[in-house]
């Protein structure tokens, strides 16, 4: 498969555009992480009880709101720069 | 009117308006006008058939039961999209590429077409997602008899409820799913009625909500308070089941048939993903937002022993708040019903294409290339397949009874689901993924799942207690909820766990040791790079961006004239002002058969395809076109062929025909010369036996001189007759051979003496006796015939000063040849062509005999086997004999 050969280094903005993508990229990963830390909560059977639910649902809630605000700004940000006609024409890669 | 009448009224005008919308959107679609409807937002509505009404009435239960653990439902599907540049954004623009219909057509395209594959793919997906349509024809049913619960004067029939619900959806699902064939198979009409629904169960769910909190509650602050107050206050959740439920979802929402109809098949626009990837997970947090304060306030206010998955529809009830009850219960009834109408449509799709279709056309042979015929069969088998799905899901409803049992069967229908994730993942990332390997991943998760999942959460004793308890044939480590004697697990988690590593396990294992046919590569590669062969989202707008596209290839296809006169025509048809028409699908097929029959049927697909779809051309386009043009090259070089043969013979009928002519104007001419020559004896004859008998007194010297010319005159009429004679029998085959042993020398001394006597200047004959010392087996006196003949010729034709004749002869691969070669002007090339035809003389005026002495000897030839011929370059007249010695050393 022939790719063509992209620039070494690239402009600043060419740059900041690929770094947002990896940054969009890493959304659910960091999504999965803060989803997974209630799993270290202490048990409701724990010494000096659990986690009240109010507190876990706010919890839950919060990181899925802020993940489709962060999934939302990603989107824009990405949709201007294609509208300044700068969209990579290449998938997730090593970029 | 009761409540229950005004249910049934309502619903069946809801169905009425869904009916009216979709059949709206199919009309503007139809003529390209729908461009909102092919908006993000609408794309992103329909992804929420994904809430059915397992979500709607069934997250309230989950939460009553289990806290938030309800969540994981929609945070798997959160995540995917959250991270669509991982995988989402791959998969639909392959599934866009390569024309993709369906999730088991994506595997089989993946892997080499494999039909088997697909046919497997089919069946699991209609094994587990039959159950889960029964789950929501249950939920529909529970919701009738919550209703009727609070409405007193009702007759309520459980049993007609659920079979006119669902004789109506499998009408609906046929109506808008299978009214046209398109190639892409799209249902905008569908789709759009999904979105509407999807506004409805959102809006029904928010309500329900906000009087839970808001009215009945107080506020935010109370309610939180009455969550942590209440029996599910706690965070309690198992890590295991959180994090595998998480996977599930998220593996099912990408593998799910009728989430990859509406994600995949439906999608317009592959810039719409970037919007969902927000919009949707905003769409499943609105949706989960109230269903926990709904479950704690259900369960504080409602009475002990109520079912909470009907929360949603029985707590306005019991707060004497039907109109909110009606609308809640509207939301339950979209979900169930566009969920079920989606999944019957996708796997109808499925079951038509990949196990009805084949077996058809191995019934009908190889004849099914006529396309409106098939046509009409795909349509008949998506409607028969739809009501057969359907009709599957109500006898599942009916054996299950419709109890408990059905409430667990959505995450089971979710793990046989997720069987398919290891091979898609596989397909779209790995290269060396093989079709052997998906098959073998796949049947071993699938008949994992269906021993440690399906099978034991049918309930209703599928599998035996003591199977369940001690394994089959007394085999401890191969009980259904502890496989290989691992115990504690809660059953969906132990399922999920062996048979999705497993399945994943096999198909890289099996997928390493095995290589994949060359189709498989090629499709391997087209999906793995799809970003490398596809173009990306094309800019065109609005249609008639694709209309002039469409003008500007026919008129390089059609020439200018012609196109524009298809398409001016195509306009006026439309009722549009000016040349360009909309490019509905009616036209573009018609343009699509127009070109295809300038540059093949493949050829014009993949050029309309690229224009019109936006679609990729796939690479069994490519192997069409190449089929295409090898058959023409085929067929322009067999009429060269043709064209070569039809000159050759062309010429050879004009070399006929020019010889036809010749003999023609000697036969003519010889005729009158025999006349001729016929009459100038018979003349003399007459004239002196005339002479003879009225003539007194005649000398004897006068009447012997007188009757010798008679006598001579005579001979030469006998010898003519002769030579005629001699001809036909030759000719005519009837001649018999006296065959002789003798040598060339004497022939041709023979010859030589007998052709020469009677001239005055005899020419001189040259030969090389050393060489002629040849012995001979044939019919002497005949070649002597020819040899005479040949030396007579040169002796009266030879134009030289002083006439010589080369007679030469030699031995050449057991052939005799003997060369006559006089040292005259020979024969003018114009005749050498006829100079062995009957009756030819080189002139007239040194005609001597008939012109029937070559004529003859070419006939000897014939029949002693051998042939003569002239020689054109030896400046001189020559002549070729030419005898096999074969016949000598035969009789020898």
């Amino acid at each position: 498969m022939s790719r063509r050969p992209q620039p070494v280094f690239l402009e600043r903005q060419g740059y900041r555009r690929r770094r947002l993508a990896d940054a969009a990229r890493l959304l659910p990963i960091l999504g999965a992480a803060l989803l997974a830390v209630p799993l270290l909560w202490p048990r409701a059977d724990a010494p000096g009880g659990g986690v009240p639910m109010s507190t876990a649902f706010l919890y839950v809630f919060g990181v899925w709101a802020g993940l489709i605000a962060l999934a939302a700004g990603f989107g824009l940000r990405a949709r201007r720069r294609v509208g300044r006609g700068e969209d990579s024409p290449h998938g997730p890669g090593p970029a | 009117m009761s409540l229950l009448n005004l249910v049934v009224a309502v619903c069946l005008a809801y169905v009425a308006v869904l009916f009216l919308v979709a059949f709206a959107a199919d009309r503007l679609a139809a003529r390209g006008r729908a461009t909102w409807l092919k908006s993000p937002l609408v794309y992103t509505l329909s992804l929420s058939i994904y809430c059915t009404g397992w979500t709607f009435y069934g997250a309230v239960g989950y939460a009553a039961r289990s806290g938030l653990e309800f969540v994981t439902i929609y945070l798997g599907p959160t995540l995917v999209m959250v991270g669509w540049w991982w995988g989402l954004r791959k998969l639909v623009r392959i599934g866009r590429s390569q024309r993709i219909t369906s999730i088991a057509d994506l595997i089989s395209s993946r892997y080499g077409k494999s039909n088997l594959l697909a046919i497997g793919v089919t069946i699991l997906c209609v094994i587990s997602i039959t159950p889960y349509i029964s789950l929501q024809l249950q939920s529909i049913t529970l919701s009738f008899s919550a209703l009727a619960d609070f409405d007193p004067e009702s007759q309520y029939s459980e049993g007609g409820v659920v079979f006119w619900m669902t004789a109506g959806l499998a009408v609906f699902a046929i109506l808008f799913g299978t009214r046209n064939l398109d190639a892409n198979e799209r249902h905008h009409g569908v789709v759009t009625a999904i979105a509407l629904e999807a506004v409805i169960k959102l809006l029904a769910l928010l309500a329900v909500g906000v009087f839970v909190v808001w009215s009945l509650s107080g506020g935010v602050e109370e309610t939180l308070a009455r969550i942590d107050a209440s029996p599910i206050g706690t965070w309690q959740v198992d890590g295991g089941r959180w994090a595998s439920i998480t996977f599930l979802a998220a593996a099912a929402f990408v593998c799910l048939p009728r989430m990859f109809q509406v994600m995949v098949v439906e999608n317009d626009d592959e810039r719409h993903l970037r919007t969902a990837a927000w919009a949707f997970p905003l769409y499943l947090l609105l949706i989960s937002l109230f269903v926990l304060p709904i479950a704690a306030v259900g369960l504080d206010l409602m009475p002990a022993g109520t079912n909470p998955d009907q929360f949603v529809l029985t707590l306005p009830l019991s707060q004497d708040r039907p109109m909110l009850a009606l609308l809640s219960f509207l939301g339950g009834f979209s979900s169930a019903t566009s969920m079920v109408i989606v999944a019957a449509m996708a796997l109808s799709t499925m079951v038509s294409n990949h196990i009805v279709m084949p077996v058809w056309l191995l019934f009908k042979g190889s004849g099914a290339s006529v396309s409106g015929d098939v046509r009409h069969v795909v349509l008949m088998a998506r409607r028969v397949s739809i009501g057969g799905i359907m009709a599957l899901g109500y006898a599942y409803y009916q054996l299950s009874g419709g109890g408990a049992a059905l409430a667990s069967i959505g995450l089971i229908a979710f793990a046989g689901i997720a069987q398919i994730l290891p091979a898609l993942v596989g397909g779209l990332f790995w290269r060396g993924a093989t079709r052997l390997g998906t098959l073998a991943g796949l049947s071993v998760g699938f008949a994992l799942w269906l021993w440690t999942s399906f099978l034991p959460g049918l309930g209703g004793g599928l599998i035996p207690e003591e199977v369940m308890l001690h394994g089959p044939l007394g085999l401890a480590w191969l009980r259904p909820e502890a496989l290989f004697g691992i115990t504690g697990l809660p059953p969906i988690v132990h399922s999920t766990l062996w048979s999705l590593s497993l399945n994943a396990a096999a198909f890289c294992i099996v997928s390493l040791f095995t290589f994949p046919t060359p189709m498989e590569r090629l499709q391997g590669a087209q999906f793995v790079n799809v970003f490398d062969h596809s173009a990306g989202p094309s800019g065109w707008t609005g249609s008639v961006a694709k209309s002039e596209d469409l003008m500007i290839m026919s008129q390089r296809i059609l020439g200018a004239r012609e196109a524009r006169s298809l398409f001016a025509q195509a306009a006026a048809e439309q009722g549009l002002p000016g040349q360009l028409p909309e490019p509905t699908p009616g036209f573009v097929e018609r343009l699509e058969r127009v070109l295809s029959g300038s540059v093949g049927a493949a050829a014009a697909h993949a050029m309309v395809g690229q224009i019109v779809g936006g679609s990729a051309v796939s690479v069994e386009d490519l192997l069409a076109v190449a089929d295409e043009t090898a058959q023409m090259l085929e067929h322009s070089s067999q009429l060269e062929a043709k064209s070569a043969e039809l000159s050759r013979t062309a010429r050879q009928l004009r070399e006929a025909n020019e010889k036809l002519t010749q003999i023609s104007l000697q036969k003519d001419a010889f005729l009158s010369q025999v006349s001729h020559e016929l009459r100038t004896p018979m003349t003399s004859v007459r004239a002196f036996s005339e002479i003879l008998r009225d003539t007194e007194g005649l000398g004897a010297e006068e009447q012997k001189r007188y009757a010798t010319i008679i006598h001579d005159e005579a001979l030469r009429l006998t010898r003519l007759l002769d030579d005629l004679l001699d001809l036909s029998v030759l000719e005519s085959g009837a001649v018999s051979l006296n065959m002789r042993e003798g040598s060339l020398a004497d022939v041709l001394d023979r010859a030589v003496a007998v052709a020469g006597a009677g001239f005055d200047a005899p020419l001189s004959v040259n030969r090389d006796r050393a060489v002629e010392a040849i012995a001979l087996h044939t019919d002497l006196d005949r070649l002597a015939q020819v040899f005479i003949n040949l030396i007579a010729n040169a002796q009266k034709y030879c134009d030289a000063e002083a006439p010589a004749l080369d007679i030469l002869a030699r031995v050449r691969a057991d052939r005799l040849e003997v060369d006559f070669i006089d040292n005259g002007s020979g024969v003018p090339a114009d005749v050498q062509a006829i100079v062995f035809e009957k009756f030819f003389r080189v002139s007239a005026e040194k005609a001597g005999g008939a012109g029937l002495g070559l004529a003859i000897c070419r006939e000897i030839m014939q029949r002693l086997g051998g042939d003569i011929s002239y020689l054109a370059d030896h400046g001189g007249g020559a002549f070729r004999v030419s005898l096999p010695l074969a016949q000598r050393m035969a009789a020898e």
